[in-house]
C-alpha cells in the first residue's frame, strides 16, 4: 500500500476501448468528411481547377469571376427574396395555424395530418405538382379564365420577374406544416396557468398571444428560424423540378449554381467558390445563433 | 331571487334578460355555431382545402385521358376514369432512351433505401449509445463537429466525398450512395439516439455494469429491447428522407442506379415528345406514395420524428 | 481482530474544475453496516460509485478484501449494488433480472437456479419470479433489486438511497428488513442515504459527509450525543439542536457561557480541554435536554411562543435570551402560548463549539 500510487492504472488509450472502436465511423465522418471536406473545398476554391481539382492557385480570381457572373447575382437575389418571404410567411402561417389548432378544437389529429402530409413528400414531387397547378394552359390561370374573367393572368413559372414567387408558393405548401407542428409544441409547452391568469386579468386573447405567449416562445421561434433558414440556403431540388432554373436563368439558386459548375460545366473552381459562399451564408446565420444559444448558457 | 334581480338590472341593456332570469347554472352551454367557432373552423377548413388541393389535382389528373385534360380544367373530376396513365408511368414512360417506366427507379430506390436505413441506424444508434453511456475523452468534440456539420450545405462536402469514393472504387455504385446516406444521416440520428439513451435511467446502465455486462452486452440485451419506439422514429425519418433524396442520387450514382425521384424528374421534365400530364401526375403520385404511406401509417411517431429531425432541414 | 473489508485511501475525484471528493480515507470493517449520510451533493453517492467502480477516480486507491481494485471492472470487485430507482431491466421477468448477471458470468444453469431460488426465498419473492417489473409494487421492486445483489454471492453490498422512492410506511418496513438481512447474512454493507432516521437505525457506524469530506465517522449514539462539529450537530436531530452564540466567562471561579447577558453554567459540561475565558463559542442543546418547570441546578425564565402537539411529544417554541429555542416535553403536558415557564438545561448532554473553527471543545 505504500509508495506507488495508482498501481495498475491501465493505459488510458485502452480504457473504454469498445466505445472508441464503436465510435470510429462517427469520428471519421466528423473529422474526414465534415471538417476535412469543408476545409478541402474552401482550399481548392482558390485554385483554377477545371475538370479535375489541381493545385494552381489563382488567389481570389474565382470569387471575382463569381461576383461578376449575372447568373450568380440572380441566384443570390432569388435566394434573398425567397429567403425573406419564406421566413416571414412560414412563421406567420405556421403560428396562425398552430394558434387555431390550440383552441381545443375537434378533429385536431385530422387537421394536423392534412397540414403536415406535404412535408412527407419530396421537393421533386412538390415541384412537379405545383408546376402542373401553375401551368398557364391548364392550371389556375386557365380555370379562372374559363370562368369568364378572360384577362386574368397568373403565370409565375413563365414570367421571369415573378418566377421565384411561384417556387415560394410550392415551398410554403410543403414546409408550413412542419412550422405549425413546432409552434404547436411550443404553445403546448406553455403553462396553462398563464392563460388562466390572463383570463382573470381580462386580457383579450389576441393581446395575450402577442404580448405574453409569443415572447415566452422565444426559444421555439429561434429554433424554427434556424431550421427554416438552413433549409432555405439548401433549396435545390424544388427549383430543378419546378422550373429547372428557367425561364432562362431567372429562377437560378446558389445550390444549383454549385452543382452545375461542379458536375456539368466542368469548372470545379467556380463550384468550390460558390459553395464556399454558401458556407459563409450559413455561418452568418448559425454562428450568432450558436453563440446566443450555447455561449450565453455557459456563462449563465 | 335577489341575485337574479341584480344581474338583471346590470345587464338590462344587453337584452338578455330572459336568459338571465333562469340564472347561469351547470355547464356553460357552448353552441357549435358560435361566431368564434365559425371563424376557427372556417379558417381551418379553408387551410385544409389549400393543403389538400394539390393531392386532389394529382389524383384527378392521373385518372383522366389526355383529350379530357386538354378540354377541361384541372379541378374537375374525371368523366371517364382510366388507369392507363398509371400503367404507363409504371412500365413504359420514357426517360431519354429508356422506356421502361418508373418501375426501375422504384426498385433502385428500394435497393438504396433499405440498406441505407439499416446501416445508418445501426451505426448512429451505437454512436449515440457510446456518447450517452460510455463517454471517452474527446467524444464530445467529435459530436460537436458532427452536429455543426449538419448545418453545412451539402454542396460544400459533395466533391471531397466524390474523390474519397472514387479512390475506394465506390463512386457511382449503390454501396457508395449507401455510405453517403449513412454519413449525412449520422448527425441527426446520433443526436436522436444520444438524447434517447441519455433519458433512460442511468442506474439501469450501472446495474448492468455491476452485473458484469460490457459495452455490447448492455447494448444488445438492455438498451435495444427498451428502445423500440426510438428505432421506429429513426426508421420513419430515414425511409422518408432517403426515399425523397434527389441530390445524392444524381451526384453519386450512375444512370442505371438512379433512384425514383431522379427518374421521375427526368420523365416529367424531359424535353422530348408530347407532354403527357396524366402520366406525369401518375408518376408523381407513385413516387410520393411510399413516404405518404409511411406518414399515414406512422401518425404520431412521424411528428415525433420530424420534431427531432427538424434540424436536418 | 476484524479485518477491513473496504478501504479507501486518499481518494480524490474531480470533474474538470469541480472537486467532488478530496483525499478521502475510509475503512469499513468486515461485516460492518456503514452509512454514508449527507445532504444531496455532498459526494456520498459519488464515493459509493467510486467504490463500485462506476466512476473512475482521479487520485487514490480503493481496496476490497485487501485487493487493490482501483482500476478493476465493477463485476470483478465482489460487490452487489442496490439503486434508488431499483434499476430493474424492464423487459425481463423477475427471474431474468436476478439471473442476468450470472448468465453474463456464464455460470452453469443449475448453479444459477440454485442461487435465484435461495435469494427468492430469503426475500420471499418466489410468487413474483415470472412477473415483469412493471407488474410489481415499489416495495416488491426494491426486494427484487436487493435480490439481484444477493444472487451475486458477494462480500460487500452497496446501497444507493434504496428507500428514497418509497412512501413512508413501506420505507420503515423495508428498513427493518434490510437490518434483518444484515443480521442474518453478516455481509459488509455500505449504505448511502440523506435520511438521518435510516442512518441512526441501521448503522453500526455513520460517516457524516459534507462537500466531499467526512465530517465525523462514529457509531450513531456518539454522532447524536457528541457531534464533532457544528455541521454534524445541526444536521442530525429533528427538530434541530438549539444553538446560542456566546462567550466563555469566568464568574467567581465558575466557567459560564454568557449569551445576551444570560449566564449558563458549564460545571457539568464534559469539556475536552480548559474552557478559556473570552473564547467565542456556540452552545448547542438538543430540545429533549431542556426541562420545563422541573427542579434543576440553574433556572431560566422563558415565555411559550408556539406549541406544536405531536402526539407522543409536545414541542414548545420559547423565547429565551432574545432567541427562539425548541423544547421537547411529553405529549400530555400542554402549555398555552404566553405562559411563563422555568427552564433548566442538562449541560452534561450539551455541546460547545468554537465559534470560528466550529469544532467541539
Amino acid at each position: 500500500m505504500t509508495g506507488q500510487v495508482n498501481t495498475g492504472r491501465p493505459n488510458q488509450l485502452l480504457r473504454n476501448l469498445h466505445s472508441k472502436i464503436a465510435s470510429i465511423p462517427m469520428i471519421l465522418t466528423a473529422v474526414v468528411i465534415f471538417l476535412g471536406g469543408t476545409l478541402w473545398t474552401v482550399f481548392y476554391s482558390f485554385t483554377n481547377s477545371k475538370l479535375l481539382p489541381r493545385l494552381s492557385f489563382v488567389g481570389l480570381d474565382q470569387y471575382e469571376r463569381l461576383w461578376a457572373a449575372p447568373r450568380w447575382l440572380i441566384s443570390i437575389q432569388n435566394l434573398a427574396i425567397y429567403g425573406v418571404f419564406s421566413l416571414i410567411f412560414s412563421l406567420v402561417i405556421g403560428f396562425l395555424l398552430a394558434a387555431l389548432m390550440d383552441q381545443k378544437i375537434r378533429f385536431e389529429n385530422t387537421f394536423r395530418t392534412i397540414f403536415l402530409y406535404p412535408f412527407a413528400l419530396s421537393f421533386i414531387v412538390t415541384g412537379l405538382v405545383w408546376q402542373w397547378i401553375l401551368n398557364p394552359e391548364f392550371g389556375i390561370q386557365s380555370v379562372v379564365r374559363s370562368l369568364g374573367w378572360t384577362t386574368f393572368s397568373f403565370d409565375p413559372l413563365y414570367t421571369p420577374s415573378i418566377v421565384i414567387y411561384g417556387i415560394l408558393i410550392a415551398a410554403l405548401w410543403q414546409g408550413t406544416g412542419l412550422v405549425m407542428c413546432l409552434m404547436l409544441a411550443g404553445l403546448r409547452g406553455i403553462d396553462e396557468d398563464i392563460w388562466k391568469a390572463a383570463r382573470v386579468d381580462g386580457i383579450p386573447m389576441w393581446k395575450t398571444y402577442l404580448f405574453i405567449i409569443i415572447p415566452m416562445m422565444r426559444a421555439v421561434f429561434i429554433t424554427t428560424l434556424v431550421i427554416i433558414a438552413s433549409g432555405i440556403v439548401r433549396v435545390y431540388d424544388l427549383v430543378v423540378a419546378q422550373t429547372s432554373g428557367g425561364p432562362g436563368i431567372s429562377s437560378e439558386v446558389p445550390a444549383k449554381y454549385v452543382y452545375d459548375y461542379m458536375f456539368q460545366a466542368q469548372n470545379l473552381g467556380q463550384g468550390f467558390a460558390a459553395s464556399t459562399m454558401m458556407l459563409i451564408t450559413v455561418a452568418i446565420i448559425i454562428v450568432p445563433w450558436a453563440y446566443l444559444e450555447f455561449g450565453g448558457r455557459k456563462r449563465g | 331571487m335577489a341575485e337574479v334581480v341584480t344581474l338583471n338590472t346590470r345587464s338590462a341593456t344587453a337584452g338578455t334578460a330572459t336568459k338571465l332570469a333562469a340564472g347561469p347554472r351547470g355547464k356553460k352551454p357552448r353552441p357549435m355555431l358560435s361566431p368564434r367557432n365559425i371563424m376557427i373552423y372556417g379558417a381551418l377548413l379553408f387551410a385544409a382545402a389549400y393543403y389538400l388541393l394539390p393531392l386532389y389535382v394529382m389524383v384527378v389528373t392521373s385518372l383522366k385521358g389526355m383529350p379530357e385534360i386538354r378540354l377541361g380544367n384541372i379541378f374537375s373530376p374525371p368523366v371517364e376514369i382510366t388507369f392507363e396513365p398509371w400503367a404507363k408511368a409504371w412500365a413504359s414512360a420514357c426517360t431519354g432512351l429508356n422506356c421502361d417506366g418508373l418501375s426501375r427507379g422504384f426498385w433502385n430506390s428500394v435497393r438504396i433505401t433499405i440498406p441505407s436505413t439499416i446501416v445508418s441506424i445501426a451505426i448512429a444508434s451505437i454512436n449515440g449509445y457510446a456518447l450517452a453511456n460510455w463517454r471517452f475523452k474527446g467524444a464530445d468534440l467529435f459530436f460537436t463537429i458532427l452536429i455543426v456539420g449538419a448545418f453545412i450545405p451539402y454542396q460544400v462536402m459533395i466533391y471531397p466525398i466524390v474523390i474519397v469514393l472514387r479512390e475506394m472504387g465506390l463512386y457511382g455504385s449503390l454501396t457508395g450512395l449507401i455510405i453517403v446516406h449513412t454519413i449525412f444521416g449520422m448527425p441527426i440520428l446520433t443526436l436522436l439516439f444520444r438524447n434517447y439513451f441519455t433519458s433512460l435511467p442511468e442506474e439501469l446502465f450501472k446495474a448492468a455494469r455491476v452485473d458484469g455486462a460490457g459495452f455490447w452486452t448492455i447494448y444488445f440485451k438492455i438498451m435495444l429491447p427498451m428502445s423500440l419506439p426510438i428505432f421506429v422514429v429513426a426508421m420513419i425519418l430515414q425511409v422518408t428522407g432517403i426515399w425523397n433524396d434527389f441530390l445524392f442520387g444524381v451526384v453519386f450514382t450512375r444512370p442505371e442506379y438512379y433512384p425514383m425521384t431522379v427518374q421521375l424528374n427526368n420523365i416529367v421534365n424531359s424535353v422530348q415528345g408530347v407532354k403527357e400530364y396524366n402520366v406525369n401526375m401518375a408518376a408523381t403520385i407513385l413516387t410520393g406514395a411510399v413516404p405518404l404511406i409511411v406518414y399515414f401509417v406512422s401518425g404520431r411517431l412521424f411528428v415525433r420524428g420530424i420534431a427531432a429531425g427538424a434540424v436536418k432541414g | 481482530m476484524k479485518t477491513n473489508s473496504v478501504s479507501v485511501r486518499d481518494l480524490s475525484l474531480s470533474f474538470g474544475a469541480v472537486t467532488v471528493l478530496e483525499t478521502l480515507n475510509l475503512d469499513v470493517k468486515d461485516g460492518e453496516f456503514l452509512v454514508l449520510l449527507g445532504s444531496s451533493g455532498c459526494g456520498k453517492s459519488t464515493l459509493l460509485n467510486c467504490i463500485a467502480g462506476l466512476l473512475d477516480v482521479s487520485e487514490g486507491q480503493i481496496f476490497i478484501k485487501d485487493k487493490n481494485v482501483t482500476w478493476e471492472e465493477p463485476k470483478d470487485r465482489g460487490i452487489g449494488m442496490v439503486f434508488q430507482s431499483y434499476a430493474l431491466y424492464p423487459q425481463m421477468t423477475v427471474e431474468g433480472n436476478l439471473s442476468f448477471g450470472l448468465k453474463v458470468a456464464k455460470l452453469p444453469q443449475t448453479e444459477i437456479d440454485k442461487r435465484v431460488a435461495r435469494a427468492a426465498e430469503i426475500l420471499q419473492i418466489q410468487p413474483l419470479l415470472k412477473r415483469k417489473p412493471s407488474e410489481l409494487s415499489g416495495g416488491q421492486r426494491q426486494r427484487v433489486a436487493i435480490g439481484r445483489a444477493l444472487v451475486r454471492d458477494v462480500d460487500v453490498f452497496l446501497f444507493d438511497e434504496p428507500l428514497s422512492n418509497l412512501d413512508a410506511k413501506l420505507r420503515s418496513e423495508l428498513r427493518v428488513e434490510i437490518k434483518r438481512l444484515h443480521q442474518s447474512l453478516k455481509n459488509t454493507m455500505i449504505y448511502v442515504t440523506h435520511d438521518q432516521i435510516e442512518a441512526l437505525t441501521l448503522a453500526d457506524r455513520i460517516a457524516v459527509m459534507k462537500s466531499g469530506v467526512i465530517q465525523q465517522l462514529a457509531d450513531p449514539m456518539t454522532i447524536y450525543n457528541m457531534p464533532e462539529n457544528l455541521f454534524v450537530a445541526g444536521f442530525i436531530g429533528s427538530p434541530s439542536m438549539n444553538f446560542f452564540r456566546g462567550e466563555i466567562k469566568d464568574k467567581g471561579g465558575r466557567k459560564v457561557v454568557e449569551i445576551n447577558g444570560v449566564d449558563f453554567a458549564m460545571d457539568a459540561y464534559p469539556a475536552r480541554g480548559p474552557l478559556e475565558a473570552g473564547r467565542k463559542v456556540v452552545l448547542g442543546v438538543r430540545p429533549e435536554h431542556v426541562k420545563v418547570d422541573e427542579p434543576g441546578a440553574e433556572i431560566h425564565d422563558a415565555v411559550v411562543d408556539i406549541e406544536e402537539p405531536m402526539g407522543a411529544d409536545n414541542l414548545l417554541w420559547l423565547k429565551l435570551a432574545g432567541q427562539t429555542i425548541s423544547v421537547r416535553i411529553p405529549g400530555a403536558r400542554r402549555y398555552a402560548p404566553g405562559t411563563a415557564v422555568k427552564l433548566s438545561f442538562d449541560m452534561s448532554m450539551a455541546s460547545v463549539f468554537d465559534a470560528t473553527t466550529e469544532n467541539r471543545i
